[in-house]
């Protein structure tokens, strides 16, 4: 559908807001620190019963039998599923893989792997139902490393499948025998050998990261009902509704009018929860016991059963001249997926360099499969892995060349309508003014403190937009329900209020955004990256203006007036001139209680594939201390900042800016699954998956840079990814100052650390 | 499913008949920050529980003979509140502070966070180095046991069926003593000891160390006393030399395994640094004592 605001966006850089801007409390602030708001796990249904799932003690093995019948006959078992209680959908195929990833078919992929699921009357009898559940399997040879994956001996998790993307003379991959390669990806621009033949001077490193935990504190939950006219109600915690209603339409073979998914409000996604894994189980419990089922993971299921972010191989190569100037750039990339695709994984050749205006690019990427569960999202998927690598070669060139760091990443910056290589033209961005803001920060003039190191990194996201529908509604009183379709993930309601406020002109308390279920509104893309207040803000300005135009048509009736002698502003309608005649104005509430006497309802929809998302960039300022007999890292001050474009709710943008570098922290220093020998995960919760808590992090410093992206109607760009992209790189440039060798390898451990530490005391 | 049993009898001799009559698996418990935990995540599945909070002599602090003697079911919180106790065991005090988060401390209790039998539990290494001693209650009556020889392994201790910990001795602190612990772990707090060190020492007059006791945590199947390291340190001012000695015999102890929280070699290396630390800390205590 095409819409005025896709073409003009109405931005004028001089509108006088009083809304946009401000940080109201937002609409969940109350009930989440009163702890009154409703989790999906505190949704209850009448007769609702317990699943459980049963997982495969095996990291690879072939499923030969599976004998539930003592376990149906336990008293208060109402169901039990297995991979023959769903659509057998082909291997290899999107829903086929899908439908294998909640519950195994052929064969087990990964520990945790779940096998069969009961429901139960409670949640003990479903726990002594699984231990009734017999499966015979044969063990097969298991991999979890992705550049062991790579190897010709490596154990093959399918034997369908073969490498696509295959280009004659790569010696890593051949698409004529099975392979655990999924994809090749190659993509580039210039003539990077004679680039590198221009250089002084090229650096040459490998770097390794693992995989990453999005550290969502709410675990999968779900309840799942089925009526006897087969149609299905999910109750559940997501950051995509629609997707999952489109996605569960596909694997179970039901019309998708007939699945109806709520959203509760979201203990943390991060990308986490844009893919479902308890929902399908529940929901053919449901139909087979034709109660209502609640499935709730337990930490530990949700560290053996769902996916982190990719873990990643890389080799990258950058060469410069003598004048600050990249003469070419190369990188080798290896993305390891769990059992199937799915890593977004040519987000990281897209975005590595994308910042730079680099002239001659070569990157080649690989997407391995890996008996770990399926990798999911995580802001900026994939990207940040690959920063870790190109920031650290891009300090450590600086340092030869002998440049400012800052003005290093300056000499090269992309500007305004700069060409990436993804064959993309940017129109306005603010990546000069990032770097200048944080050349100006007081951070970075400040003298990095004695025994001390520092890092400076840098980071691009797309930012995007998508399809998008919501509507709004004016209350006979003046007030205004915004129902939209998008997740909540990180206080997005209070933000669309605003700038539907500030468009109507009324008071942002006198707007309410509601999160609808997939029957109330068209389809709405997953809420994820950065795209959702943009897209929101967009979309609800033009229902603002649809609703602004239909009130004007009747006040121009109540009047009895032509419409253009009525205008708008500051939330009333006046007459336009002395010349239409002398009326009170008419506010938003005077007309709205007319409904009666008028057009009735005063409502607007809008759906559109919105489009025009500006992209983010972003600069880390880092000083740590290390503790050289332990290898203990702490970071003593952290600075972020970024391009917002607008910030709407500015403490909004700041807390995102701070919970990507925490984030990035964890990422950095100590987050890590252990697999052992057995492929077994040996730390699933959080005593041993070490995320950051409140004391090992300082307060992050925040500088918010305002360069309007111009197809916004208030010039904001998403604000979700960039904080996390440039973090693990600003620390293990800060950790390579202060001790003298920059680590390759996450995390930076005391361990690694102190090896590190002692090995360059050997080489001294 | 077995069907969980739950007591919270008044006195000890009734949780000691409940505990030797228990058919399957029965646990004590006085906070439950292990034993609830431990269920939740399917590791055992016992018969009985018997909660020993309501045992009014197994709470609290008092004097005896000099000494403290500690109820076995004293929170974390109430030590750490008590001052006389924590001018007097700084040290302990250390230890306790790190177990979990405040909320976790004002639940755990003393005999729990020994009897939980973890070769990290950070209470353990300065209950040692203090010398303190268990009260062991059962049903042949009462015994009083060195706290170094109640852990046996991870998840094992030394009592016998039906027998509990009603309380723990703290012995009279002499003049010019001072004790501190100290563990290493990759986050600042709510974490777990890769490696702990606790030092008690005393010294004279002259500034000599009369008598010092070292214990290690989290690198061997048990908190470990390490006599030698103490003996390294009696007799000397507490100087560099002894302190090397004290490094040396404190590694030489210590028997990690790899694992998720840390290498061998990692664990070896950190107990020696955290020896020297734990030294300083703790002579800067004894020199501050009157």
């Amino acid at each position: 559908m095409a819409h005025d605001i896709l073409e003009n966006s109405g931005f004028a850089a001089d509108r006088k807001l009083n809304i946009v801007g401000t940080s109201p409390i937002k609409h969940d602030g109350w009930d989440k620190v009163t702890g009154a708001a409703k989790f999906s796990s505190d949704i209850i249904q009448p007769g609702m019963l317990v699943g459980k799932l049963l997982r495969s003690p095996h990291p690879h093995a072939v499923i030969k039998s599976i004998d539930t019948s003592e376990a149906e006959k336990l008293p208060g078992v109402k169901a039990v599923v297995t991979g023959a209680d769903f659509p057998r959908i082909k291997e290899g195929t999107p829903y086929g893989d899908m439908t294998r990833m909640v519950m195994a078919q052929e064969k087990v992929y990964h520990e945790g792997h779940p096998v069969a699921a009961v429901a139960a009357t409670s949640e003990s009898i479903a726990k002594r139902a699984l231990k009734l559940i017999k499966v015979e399997y044969e063990a097969l040879p298991h991999v979890i490393d992705p550049v062991a994956a790579m190897q010709p001996d490596a154990p093959i998790l399918h034997s369908y499948m073969r490498t696509k993307g295959v280009k004659p003379g790569d010696p890593k991959v051949s698409a004529d025998r099975p392979s655990n390669v999924v994809e090749r990806y190659e993509l580039g621009v210039g003539d990077v050998d004679a680039g590198f033949r221009e250089a002084d001077v090229i650096i040459e490193r490998s770097f390794d990261t693992k995989p990453m935990h999005q550290g969502y504190i709410e675990p999968q939950s779900c309840v799942a009902s089925c009526s006897e006219e087969g149609e299905i109600e999910l109750w559940c915690c997501t950051q995509a509704p629609f997707v999952y209603r489109d996605r569960l339409s596909e694997i179970l073979k039901v019309d998708g009018s007939k699945i109806k998914v709520q959203q509760s409000e979201l203990g943390g996604g991060f990308g986490g929860k844009t893919a479902f894994y308890a929902e399908p189980v529940a929901i053919q419990l449901a139909r087979k016991a034709r109660r209502p089922v609640k499935i709730t993971f337990t930490r530990s299921e949700v560290f053996r059963g769902t996916g982190p972010v990719s873990g990643t191989h890389s080799r990258i190569k950058i060469g410069c001249r003598k004048d600050g100037v990249i003469t070419a750039a190369e990188a080798e990339l290896v993305f390891q997926t769990g059992p199937y695709s799915g890593s977004a994984f040519t987000n990281a050749p897209q975005a590595m360099f994308t910042r730079y205006d680099l002239k001659n690019v070569r990157t080649v990427s690989y997407e391995v499969v890996s008996n770990r569960p399926k990798v999911a999202s995580f802001r900026a998927p994939c990207v940040p892995q690959v920063v870790f690598g190109v920031e650290g070669i891009i300090s450590e060139l600086a340092d030869r060349i002998g440049m400012d760091q800052i003005d290093f990443r300056r000499k090269n910056a992309m500007a305004d309508g700069a060409r990436t290589i993804y064959a993309e033209t940017f129109g306005k961005i603010g990546f000069i003014e990032t770097l200048e803001a944080a050349k100006a920060c007081d951070h970075y003039r400040s003298p990095v403190p004695k025994g001390q190191g520092r890092g400076i990194s840098t980071g691009f996201w797309f930012n995007r937009g998508g399809e998008t529908s919501s509507t709004l509604n004016v209350a006979p009183d003046g007030s205004v329900t915004i129902t939209i379709g998008t997740a909540d993930v990180a206080g997005s309601r209070i933000s669309i209020s605003m700038m539907v406020a500030e468009e109507l002109g009324i008071p942002v308390d006198k707007v309410r955004a509601v999160l609808a279920d997939t029957h109330q509104l068209g389809f709405n893309r997953v809420t994820a990256g950065s795209r959702t207040t943009f897209s929101q803000g967009v979309v609800l300005v033009d229902c603002a203006r649809k609703v602004i135009k239909e009130m004007a048509g009747r006040a121009a009736r109540i009047w009895n007036v032509p419409e253009e002698g009525v205008e708008f502003s500051n939330g009333s309608f006046r007459p336009a001139g002395a010349n239409v005649g002398e009326f009170q104005p008419l506010t938003i509430a005077d007309i709205a209680k007319k409904t009666t006497s008028t057009e009735g309802a005063i409502a607007a929809r809008s759906d559109m594939n919105v489009t025009g998302a500006g992209p983010g960039f972003g600069c880390h300022i880092v000083d740590v201390a290390v503790d050289e007999e332990t290898g203990a890292v702490e970071i003593k001050r952290y600075t972020v900042v970024e391009d917002a474009g607008k910030a709407i709710h500015p403490l909004q943008v700041e807390g995102q800016f701070q919970g990507g570098a925490v984030q990035g922290i964890g990422w950095a220093l100590n987050e890590e699954y252990i697999f052992g020998e057995d492929g077994k995960m040996q730390n699933p919760g959080f005593l041993d998956y070490r995320m950051p808590v409140a004391s090992d992090v300082p307060n992050i410093d925040t500088v918010i840079v305002e360069v309007p992206n111009p197809k916004h109607p208030f010039g904001l760009r998403g604000v979700g990814e960039v904080p996390v992209v440039p973090t693990m790189a600003a620390i293990a440039n800060a950790i390579g100052d202060c001790i003298g060798v920059r680590p390759q390898s996450l995390p930076m451990s005391p361990p690694r650390l102190l090896q590190l530490i002692k090995e360059r005391g050997a080489a001294k | 499913m077995t069907d969980l049993r739950y007591e919270a009898p008044g006195s000890l001799s009734a949780a000691v008949a409940l505990l030797s009559d228990a058919k399957g698996l029965a646990r004590v418990m006085a906070g439950g920050t292990d034993v609830i935990v431990q269920m939740e995540m399917d590791l055992i599945e016992p018969e009985l529980i018997v909660d020993i909070k309501k045992i009014p002599e197994l709470r609290g602090v008092s004097p005896e003979d000099g000494g403290f003697r500690v109820g076995a079911a004293t929170t974390g919180m109430q030590l750490c509140d008590h001052a006389a106790f924590a001018a007097a065991w700084p040290g302990v005090i250390d230890g306790v502070k790190l177990i979990g988060s405040i909320q976790v401390k004002g639940r755990a209790s003393m005999g729990g966070n020994l009897c939980n039998a973890s070769p990290g539990a950070d209470s353990v290494p300065p209950m040692i180095a203090a010398g303190a001693v268990a009260r062991v209650v059962g049903p042949d009556g009462v015994r009083d046991v060195p706290v170094e020889q109640i852990p046996t392994g991870p998840g094992k201790t030394s009592l016998a069926r039906g027998e509990i910990i009603s309380s723990f001795f703290f012995p009279p602190r002499a003049k010019g003593s001072g004790d501190a612990y100290m563990r290493f772990t990759p986050r600042t707090e709510m974490d777990i000891a890769v490696t702990g060190v606790a030092i008690n020492l005393t010294l004279d007059a002259s500034g000599l160390c009369t008598a010092a006791r070292v214990a290690i945590g989290a690198v061997a199947p048990t908190a470990l006393l390490v006599r030698e390291a103490g003996e390294a340190l009696v007799g000397t001012k507490v100087d560099d030399a002894a302190i090397e000695k004290l490094v040396a015999a404190v590694r030489a102890a210590c028997r990690p395994i790899d694992d998720k929280r840390g290498t061998k070699a990692f664990r070896i290396e950190v107990t020696g640094v955290l020896a020297r630390r734990v030294a300083l800390a703790a002579l800067e205590r004894a020199r501050a004592t009157p």
